[in-house]
């Protein structure tokens, strides 16, 4: 109404200066704090006894230039494997976990058998399951599926990883209150359209941050395909290092993996934000 | 009661309260002597549930000052937490703790903010429930209950903590009519025994029973304001008359 007309007290001003008083001193601590504790870690680091001879097999930079381009041609296959495998873990994990909420007398083998599912590939190690498909399942001679050891080990790790999705997915469903399922049925869509519709959006939304948690790892077990012989970014460093004597291609290896899995960290976060805005304005 | 009589308990200055363009209070002043009752009334959207958020800093007010017994409260060197210690509020929606039962949403606050040894917080809390006829209910979770109950219990978790002020945001808009009466009369014993209350409220009814003072909002600014028998009977502004004879039923 005055929207125009109106101007701040004395009062407010002078508040809003206190604010931005505390404000100022909120962020010189934090940076201040900040700095000092990576100042006492990096000191910490350099003081212990052996570090010349750490930063000589691990931290050498000759040894990370020559083994980089090898390394990045290997990422590739990391890189590569993780965009295919992340979308069908998605897909099979929420398969999985639906599956498991089925109330229908006809899905009750299918319920048997995901429970079965998640039960027993969970408890296998999942380098196991890489080194058995990747070995076993081309010497059953299987008629038109490719006996290339990377196309079975991606198939280990969407195994293994949409198990723990499916939970994951699970936990999600339960976490809605049953009231939603209430209401859905009440504007008469039926069970199925009820999950489709009100349920598994909102539960998708709710277990973002820990299918984040299983990508990122999903993004670093691809190094395990390594132990199946797939020439990725940890067999060409570990080549490296053989052959040299020098570590410093392991700890370049990890730095790769750390950058590609922060950004993805970001963008999860601006995602659950910008639904969080939507979805909880003005809420209590 | 009190020894000083001197400041009010609760004092409103030209408050001022924004989202984005939006204004949602402009220039409300109040003031809530002990034992008052205070309605809020007006068309939803007015700004009574905002004013409520306010009153105990739940929203941060873009200008204006709130006093609590003297005290500035909308200082930024004031610490929320101690001036929400001794105000009370319930909410239109309960907001009862699903994962508590409903002892354990009542003694909450009284253990781990005000520091009661459970054995007090619990014995008081179970005084308060049967008080309000939920003495069966107790060791429940909220999802058990009805909507009546829960209110009730959600008015027995604000009082626990023996608040100075309690607040209450339409606390029953979201109860069928018989349910209504149940918490209108906790809160009419609560008016009675001197608790002081500011109440966003749409029970015009109940309003001119228990207020001692009524207050219309519009448009996010306090309109009119008075004693109940002279608001709701005979308003100034026409817009408050228009407002009281779309709410209130026709005179017999």
């Amino acid at each position: 109404m005055s929207g125009q007309t109106w101007t701040p007290s004395e009062r407010e001003l002078e508040r809003r200066g206190v604010r931005r008083r505390q404000r100022t001193r909120r962020i010189l601590l934090a940076s201040g704090l900040t700095v000092l504790v990576f100042v006492v870690l990096v000191l910490g680091v350099r003081g212990t006894p052996g570090w010349p001879r750490v930063r000589e097999t691990f931290f050498d930079s000759f040894h990370a230039r020559e083994s980089f381009d090898a390394i990045l041609h290997g990422f590739w296959i990391n890189v590569k494997l993780f965009l295919i495998c992340q979308p069908l873990i998605l897909v099979a994990g929420l398969a999985i976990a639906l599956a498991r909420k089925a109330r229908s007398p006809w899905l009750v083998p299918v319920r048997a058998l995901a429970v079965l599912y998640t039960d027993v590939v969970r408890g296998v190690p999942t380098i196991l399951l890489i080194v058995l498909f990747a070995f076993g399942m081309p010497a059953l001679d299987l008629q038109g599926l490719p006996i290339d050891p990377l196309f079975w080990c991606g198939v280990a790790l969407v195994v293994s990883y949409s198990a723990y999705v499916a939970e994951v997915f699970r936990a999600g469903i339960d976490s809605i209150h049953p009231s939603q399922v209430q209401s859905a049925a009440a504007l008469g869509l039926s069970r199925g359209q009820a999950m489709r519709f009100v349920v598994v959006p909102q539960a998708v939304r709710r277990v973002v941050p820990p299918l984040l948690n299983d990508f990122v790892s999903l993004q670093k077990d691809t190094a395990l395909v390594s132990a199946a012989g797939a020439l990725d970014a940890l067999f060409a460093a570990r080549n490296y290092a053989n052959f040299n004597f020098n570590y410093t291609p392991i700890v370049v290896v990890a730095a790769f993996f750390v950058v590609i899995t922060i950004p993805l960290a970001r963008w999860c976060d601006w995602l659950q934000r910008r639904w969080m805005e939507r979805e909880r304005a003005g809420a209590l | 009661m009190t020894t000083t009589r001197s400041s009010p308990l609760l004092e409103v200055t030209d408050l001022r309260k924004t989202y984005g363009e939006r204004v949602v209070l402009d220039d409300v002043s109040l003031t809530v002597q002990r034992h008052d009752v205070v309605c809020l009334i007006g068309s939803s959207g007015s700004g009574k549930s905002t004013l409520l958020r306010c009153l105990n800093l739940l929203e941060q007010v873009d200008d204006g000052v709130i006093r609590l017994d003297g005290e500035e409260i909308t200082d930024p060197g004031v610490d929320p937490g101690e001036v929400r210690k001794r105000i009370g509020m319930a909410f239109q929606a309960y907001n009862l703790f699903p994962h508590l039962s409903v002892l354990a949403n009542c003694t909450l606050a009284p253990v781990r903010v005000h520091g009661t040894p459970r054995g007090e917080a619990e014995q008081r809390a179970r005084e308060l429930l049967a008080q309000f006829g939920l003495e069966e209910h107790v060791d429940k979770h909220p999802d058990r209950l009805s909507g009546g109950q829960q209110q009730r219990v959600a008015l027995v978790r604000a009082l626990c903590t023996q608040p100075e002020l309690l607040l209450l945001d339409e606390i029953t808009a979201a109860l069928d009519p018989e349910l209504v009466g149940d918490v209108l009369t906790i809160v009419r014993d609560l008016a009675e025994r001197g608790t002081t209350m500011v109440l966003a409220t749409h029970e015009m009814g109940f309003a001119r029973e228990v207020a001692s003072t009524v207050c219309f909002l519009d448009g996010g600014r306090i309109l009119e304001q008075g004693p109940p028998a002279q608001l709701l009977v005979e308003p100034r502004e026409e817009r408050t008359r228009q407002f009281l004879r779309r709410v209130l039923p026709p005179q017999g």
